[in-house]
């Protein structure tokens, strides 16, 4: 069957588990964007730059104390976290009331002074962070690495976590009512303000652990945020704006459309996604998941 | 801010601020640049069902609105059991033993019928059990993992009255929950709101329909251009038709 293809199955299945990675990260991104779409209404474009925040955090707990990935990937959601909460406090707060567009202006503010920060610090060029898990399962059709294999199976148990927890909790209960009827939900005696800033902090946090688990394969630079945003504002179009389940399959989804792609016709690996997003947004405006308004 | 000189108290309460359970003062409320409420002033006593009649428009949803502390713009006093609620956080505002059954229902529909029940947080004991609920509305075990807006109008309409219940607030604002009803299904909710006052829950009630206020309430307020213009016992009420017809304009 290869043979008619035309492709080795090395390369095929090599080009799939690279494909199924980078799902891993759209899945893990596009879920954090949906999540707060979802509860605040704000589109947060600063997610790209939390993103690479993520990653050099891990980076410096590394360099300069010496602690592992294993530490960094507990840490560094909890730090850049904690960097989303301040954010939401002192600043996004103050424009729920506005347009999306307010969010959308302040959070892409914020991401260009973030990346200005770490690229006035450490320049353009990628600082290297040794692959925790180096090696590979020789599967004999294939070889896995061990660390890619980790990293999708980690962020799909993470994904599916946060699925579990909006969809079939009381805790999840309470988001979704408060996304439909804020005043209503408070009004019960919640504390949503609370709510709403904890809820952006955990999206921010899924940011951050992404970027932890792409310090190993992607090289760390202040850039590698603003570059993978755009891909994954695509996958939100294409999944549909504010759907949980949606942004995580079609994460996953896409990156095996783009790992494909590589194999069969490469030109386009770069451009398939916004093929995709094209086609669905003319068919279906709402995306793949989404609810028409 | 509490002003009791004759020009605002148009109907000074009968009752004084120690024996209500409620006591709204020259209470104002503004949805931006609009003033709607007017310097509202009336009481509730523990135990009571109370109305609010008026016509469409009158305020009677915005006082109920403004005591949740959704409307946010107000000025005045609302005392519950002495404590002040008019600078409170609607959440607060609800954690001190109010709850509110909005007009639209406020039925959620991402969440399902056992969620939307399960859904109002209990603020302290003495609600009723689950069980208990299922009991009044044996309706809403029926549809238990029915998606919540899947519900009819009138079976909406008992789910948003029977959350309430679990929460353990003793003091329920129930606006309009006959609108739009059958009369069949308007009649189980009398009967729903008067065993409610049997078992001492307070009630502040917002309605069109005079006769079905006349039904399960101790007092009534007429409520016009966002302030009290008129109270009357329920035994007054056949004695004033005339007069609150005129009012209501039916």
């Amino acid at each position: 069957m290869f043979e008619l293809l035309g492709v080795a199955p090395q390369a095929l299945f090599a080009q799939l588990i690279v494909g199924l990675s980078n799902g891993a990260f759209y899945a893990l991104l596009s879920l954090g964007l949906a999540v707060i779409f979802g509860m605040l209404n704000v589109i947060n474009f600063a997610h790209g730059a939390q993103y690479m925040m993520g990653a050099f955090v891990a980076w410096m707990l590394l360099t300069y104390a010496g602690l592992p990935f294993w530490a960094a990937l507990v840490i560094v959601p909890i730090v850049v976290g904690a960097f989303g909460l301040l954010i939401e406090k002192l600043l996004l707060s103050r424009l729920y009331q506005l347009d999306h567009l307010y969010g959308l202006l302040l959070t892409f503010g914020l991401a260009l002074i973030i990346e200005g920060v770490f690229r006035h610090q450490y320049g353009v060029s990628g600082l290297p962070y040794a692959n925790p898990l180096p090696g590979y399962l020789p599967l004999g059709f294939m070889n896995l690495p061990y660390y890619r294999g980790f990293a999708i199976l980690f962020s799909l148990i993470v994904c599916l976590a946060t699925w579990y927890t909006i969809e079939k909790t009381k805790l999840g209960a309470y988001l979704r009512a408060a996304t439909e009827r804020p005043d209503l939900v408070q009004a019960m005696g919640i504390n949503v303000p609370r709510m709403l800033s904890l809820t952006y902090a955990f999206g921010v946090a899924l940011a951050g652990l992404a970027g932890v688990l792409a310090a190993p394969i992607y090289s760390v630079t202040p850039l590698m945020g603003s570059s993978l945003i755009i891909v994954v504002f695509a996958v939100v179009v294409i999944g549909g704006m504010g759907s949980i389940l949606g942004s995580i399959l079609t994460g996953f989804g896409l990156g095996l459309v783009e790992g494909l792609t590589k194999v069969f016709y490469p030109p386009a690996s770069n451009t398939v996604v916004f093929v995709i997003m094209v086609i669905v947004l003319l068919l279906r405006p709402q995306g793949l998941f989404g609810t028409p308004k | 801010m509490i002003d009791l000189s004759p020009a605002q108290d148009r109907t000074a309460p009968q009752s004084d601020l120690a024996t209500a359970m409620l006591a709204v003062r020259d209470l104002h409320a503004y949805y931006g640049e609009s003033h709607i409420l007017h310097g509202m002033t009336f009481d509730v006593r523990p135990g009571e069902v109370v109305t609010l009649l008026g016509r469409n428009g009158a305020g009677k949803t915005t006082t109920m609105r403004t005591i949740m502390g959704i409307v946010k713009k107000r000025m005045g006093s609302i005392a519950f059991e002495g404590q002040e609620l008019i600078n409170l956080r609607s959440d607060l505002i609800a954690r001190a033993g109010l709850a509110y059954c909005p007009e639209e229902r406020g039925i959620f529909s991402s969440l399902n019928v056992t969620e939307n029940l399960l859904l109002p947080p209990v603020i302290k004991p003495g609600g009723l059990s689950v069980a208990e609920i299922y009991d009044l509305f044996p309706r809403l075990k029926e549809r238990a993992s029915s998606q919540g807006t899947k519900l009819s109008g009138g079976e909406q309409q008992m789910l948003a009255i029977a959350r309430i219940l679990r929460t353990g607030a003793r003091f329920l604002l129930l606006d309009e929950p006959t609108e739009g009803l059958a009369p069949v299904i308007v009649q189980h909710i009398g009967r729903i709101i008067r065993d409610l006052k049997q078992r001492g829950f307070t009630i502040l009630l917002v309605e069109q329909n005079f006769h079905f206020a006349a039904t399960v309430a101790d007092r009534h307020y007429v409520v016009e251009h966002g302030h009290v213009i008129d109270q009357f016992e329920n035994s007054q009420i056949a004695a004033n038709k005339t007069k609150l017809e005129a009012y209501l304009g039916v």
